[in-house]
């Protein structure tokens, strides 16, 4: 009978390098969302230009070439990364980009009358994004996020190509060492979903406390 | 390292082998994506409750686990129990089933969203559950369904480099193996990348004219 105890810390490790990656890559999706997402209903030209480029780009292109050209043509251009910092940049850029569409989305959806209402209370543009804008259109966009946050965990299992010990990675390791692939493929299955269950938990969560006192407000 | 016109004249044809491989995934993909999905769609709806739980979980679960660790588990795993697959056929088993599970929801939401006057019609006019279905709900439910199901099948496309890692030799493959042979990264991947971004902007034009003749329905 095979040690699993052991190959079992194995996986957990891999599910730790897992976590980090998906917390990494969702802050800089997060990031990336709201600059390009803004960006795009920018007054000014060139950042609108800027904004579209970079989302049609990273959606257009899968992850996986993302992945690689971050890993293996970056270097070649100069700019050496780790397998970490090239997996979080690329599951960023790329969940960001499909994010911003969310974000850009959900500041169209807030009404007319809020746009001329901060008019109407002289708020300027900046101002009246932050206070009023962005807090209603926060509320829409956090189910999408969550989602987006899923796919990003899913797209995780893709760094373990350019080696990193993440779950997928771990669990190729416990296949070569041990022969058997039914359990640590079965475990990794089960752990990727309890992750994605804990998210859309959390968001569903975070949603309900952030539409406190909002009800009759919504529509 | 600077671009080599020759070397990229010199691999172009192996590249155009995966691309073949590449796009032959997609189709059979898509065909098996949209027969899983309308499966799963019906059996959701089915009056039997155990059944519409089981397959409602079982089609969460495969949304809620990575692609890739989907592919592994057909690939890998099913050979113990006597399942010997093909690559490319457990590939597009892979992707069928996933992508399945999300265009399920397309028809449910697309089923759902025919108004209940035309059942109520259908009822009306002594037509049988059959009839009603065959002339009255999927003719309606279908067109809006178009660009949402189109959406889906791009995306398929995206995700099939992921085939490379159960040893499909669609394109990402070929032109690992054309790199790992030379040993010149930045032209072979660089080339998918811009293989994969022709391919999307094209179907963004193509997706834009599905929702303009089909689609009343908000991507």
């Amino acid at each position: 009978m095979t040690q699993w105890s052991g190959y079992f810390g194995l996986i957990l490790q891999g599910a730790l390098v897992t976590i980090e990656l998906t917390l990494m890559g969702s802050v800089l999706a997060l990031i990336m969302a709201f600059l390009a997402g803004l960006g795009r209903l920018s007054r000014f030209f060139a950042l609108r230009a800027l904004a579209t480029a970079y989302i049609e780009f990273f959606r257009g292109t899968s992850i996986f070439v993302q992945l690689f050209f971050a890993y293996f043509v970056l270097p070649l251009l100069g700019l050496e990364l780790t397998p970490l910092q090239a997996g979080v940049l690329a599951l960023g850029l790329n969940v960001g980009a499909y994010a911003a569409e969310v974000v850009r989305g959900a500041v169209q959806s807030i009404g007319r009358e809020q746009h001329e209402a901060c008019i109407a209370l002289n708020l300027g543009r900046w101002q009246g994004m932050r206070h009023v804008i962005l807090p209603q259109a926060f509320l829409v966009m956090l189910p999408t996020f969550g989602n987006n946050a899923i796919e990003l965990l899913k797209a995780t299992s893709v760094v373990s190509l350019i080696s990193l010990a993440d779950l997928t990675f771990q669990a190729q390791v416990v296949r070569a060492q041990t022969g058997n692939t039914m359990v640590p493929f079965t475990t990794i299955l089960l752990i990727y979903f309890i992750l994605a269950l804990l998210i859309s938990w959390g968001v569903r969560s975070l949603e309900r406390r952030m539409a406190r006192g909002l009800d009759g407000v919504r529509v | 390292m600077d671009w080599d016109w020759d070397f990229v004249r010199q691999i172009l044809p192996t590249l155009i082998q995966g691309v073949k491989i590449t796009i032959l995934a997609t189709l059979l993909g898509s065909v098996l994506a949209a027969i899983v999905g309308l499966g799963i769609a019906l059996a959701r709806r089915s009056p039997n409750k155990a059944v519409a739980r089981t397959v409602g979980w079982v089609a969460e679960f495969i949304r809620g686990t990575p692609l890739l660790v989907q592919l592994y588990f057909i690939f890998y795993v099913l050979p113990d129990i006597g399942i010997l697959l093909p690559p490319l056929v457990a590939g597009v088993i892979g992707l069928g089933l996933h992508y399945g599970t999300y265009t399920a929801e397309v028809y449910r939401a697309g089923i759902d969203n025919v108004p209940r006057g035309q059942w109520e019609a259908a009822k009306a006019c002594n037509l049988s559950a059959r009839q009603t279905w065959t002339h009255i709900i999927i003719p309606q439910a279908i067109p809006p369904m178009i660009p949402a199901l189109a959406n889906y099948f791009i995306a398929m496309f995206k995700e099939t480099p992921l085939l490379s890692a159960i040893t499909v030799l669609e394109l990402m493959n070929q032109a690992k193996s054309v790199a790992n042979t030379y040993y010149r990264y930045l032209e072979p991947i660089t080339l998918v990348g811009a293989f994969f971004l022709a391919i999307s902007l094209i179907s963004v034009v193509l997706l834009r004219w599905l929702e303009r003749r089909y689609g009343k329905i908000e991507r």
